[in-house]
């Protein structure tokens, strides 16, 4: 470790660190986007005519299909010259959307999951007491969809998070993009990047540590033996 | 079609009150396979009836149609002079809406074989939660009544616990008090004892029986318990190939039945 350089290390630090607020500001925009995005695309789906149905499946497995990376250069340098429908977007902007789209479609397939886990008894059961659909939704099926799906949910929080840094190559100033510019500027790359991965490190291991806490609590409230016998009555 | 009609015309009703149910000629296919082919039945008020027949022969998706569960292929279904899957518009019949058998199906309660009770609510919010939601009841009537129910089927020590918390035939007896305390005109039960362990079918008839006792209700049982639906039917349907093969009396259809495909049928089961 010879090249190794406190000095460097400390000088690159605050400097990196500014950069913090963008990069889990991104973050956050990018999920909360992506949840709200990822429940059009649970409602979209279950629109009962099937071309419509077609159509949105088709688009989420294009989303799925194409590198982040791609659908992010297309919205921050192409798109503004599509003719009509074309807007030039800041950075942040671009890369929110971008992120939040591509990951809006796993989202969705999250709130899915946890809507057919909900055995179909349940619903037949709401049906004979005469519950409303609104009713359905928000005393029966909610309540046992949403539990199992937290952990997941906080999986893609964590999975964003190390993609964020995708939107420096459009310009986004978080910390990688002040590691890479400190580097430019010193020709000094270890300490930068060094300070990137371990701040990464400290914010990502320690969520994870939560979320597999919260897994274990929701596997224990929601009793999973009580949800296999009531899943097996699907009979005529 | 005429084996139909005997079929129907053989069983003469002790009572004459109008029926609460009526199936005309109701018909009902999943994909290319014809599971009922041309039901027509009448249930008075408080009539009990047994509905038996080889799995298969489509009993299950007589009530479940009743309850809405199922929508039938064509024909139709009246309860208490509404029809139920189709509604009037402009002096025509069309199909029912959402709100039509919202009104309609509020006669109707259900007993699933395998109970369907809210794993997230304990058993105290899975009788309540429908009186307060549905009939609008206030909270204090309803936990009252719940209450009451629940002690009756004798879970009166129960109500703060989770299904999950409770044996197969307790829940059970739970699935009943939360459909009886909706009030129902006439109550289906599925093949209610067919997913208990045999030392907890017991109390899960005794409980039917208690119900049926009171009278006031009409009560369809799908069932496979012989000697029980010998018990409490007024009346027994045998079902068979999706059609009713045979009706009437429990002490004629399951002492001295006719039909030859129910006399195999009853052998195999006391064999």
């Amino acid at each position: 470790m010879s090249n190794w350089d406190w000095e460097v290390f400390f000088d690159a630090f605050p400097m990196i660190i500014q950069g913090l607020g963008i990069t889990v500001g991104l973050t956050i925009a990018c999920y909360i986007f992506a949840l709200i995005f990822g429940f059009f695309w649970t409602v979209a789906d279950r629109i009962p005519i099937k071309p419509i149905h077609w159509v949105i499946r088709w688009i989420m497995e294009f989303i799925r299909s194409t590198p982040p990376l791609v659908q992010l250069f297309f919205i921050f340098y192409a798109w503004p010259v599509v003719p009509y429908v074309g807007v030039a977007l800041d950075p942040f902007t671009s890369a929110v959307i971008g992120l939040g789209l591509h990951y809006s479609t796993y989202i969705s397939e999250v709130y899915r999951s946890g809507i057919e886990g909900v055995a179909p008894g349940q619903w037949e059961a709401s049906t004979a007491l005469n519950l409303s659909t609104k009713q359905k939704w928000m005393k029966v099926i909610l309540p046992q969809a949403i539990p199992p799906t937290i952990p997941m949910l906080g999986n893609y929080l964590i999975i964003m998070f190390k993609e964020v840094p995708l939107a420096s190559t459009i310009g986004v100033v978080g910390i990688l993009h002040l590691a890479n510019d400190y580097g430019a500027q010193y020709w000094r790359y270890l300490e930068p990047l060094t300070i990137v991965a371990i701040l990464f490190l400290v914010l990502s291991y320690p969520s994870a540590i939560l979320i597999n806490k919260l897994e274990k609590k929701m596997n224990q409230r929601f009793n999973k033996k009580d949800v296999l016998e009531e899943t097996k009555g699907a009979a005529i | 079609m005429a084996e139909v009609e005997t079929a129907s015309t053989q069983y003469t009703a002790a009572n004459n009150a109008e029926p609460i149910v009526k199936y005309l000629d109701v018909h009902k296919s999943f994909g290319d396979v014809e599971v009922l082919k041309g039901i027509n039945l009448e249930i008075k008020p408080a009539e009990k009836v047994a509905v038996i027949g080889p799995s298969g022969s489509g009993k299950t998706t007589i009530i479940r149609m009743l309850m809405t569960l199922e929508k039938p292929t064509s024909g139709k279904i009246i309860v208490d002079g509404n029809y139920l899957w189709h509604m009037e518009k402009d002096g025509k019949l069309v199909p029912a809406n959402e709100k039509h058998l919202r009104e309609v199906r509020g006669d109707i309660g259900m007993v699933f074989q395998h109970f369907n009770l809210f794993p997230h609510m304990t058993i105290l919010e899975n009788c309540m939660t429908a009186p307060i939601h549905v009939k609008k009841e206030d909270k204090q009537t309803a936990k009252q009544r719940s209450i009451e129910m629940l002690e009756k089927v004798g879970l009166g020590d129960k109500i703060d616990n989770y299904p999950s918390q409770l044996s197969g035939g307790q829940k059970q007896r739970v699935a009943m008090a939360r459909a009886l305390v909706m009030r129902p005109k006439v109550m289906l039960f599925d093949e209610v004892t067919s997913a208990l362990d045999p030392e907890l079918v017991g109390e899960v008839l005794e409980v039917i029986r208690d119900i049926a006792k009171e009278g006031e209700m009409a009560m369809v049982l799908v069932t496979h318990e012989m000697d029980f639906a010998l018990d409490i039917a007024d009346r027994v349907l045998f079902l068979d190939k999706g059609v009713i093969a045979e009706q009437g009396p429990p002490s004629e259809v399951i002492e001295n039945p006719k039909n030859e495909r129910l006399q195999n049928f009853l052998h195999r089961f006391r064999s």
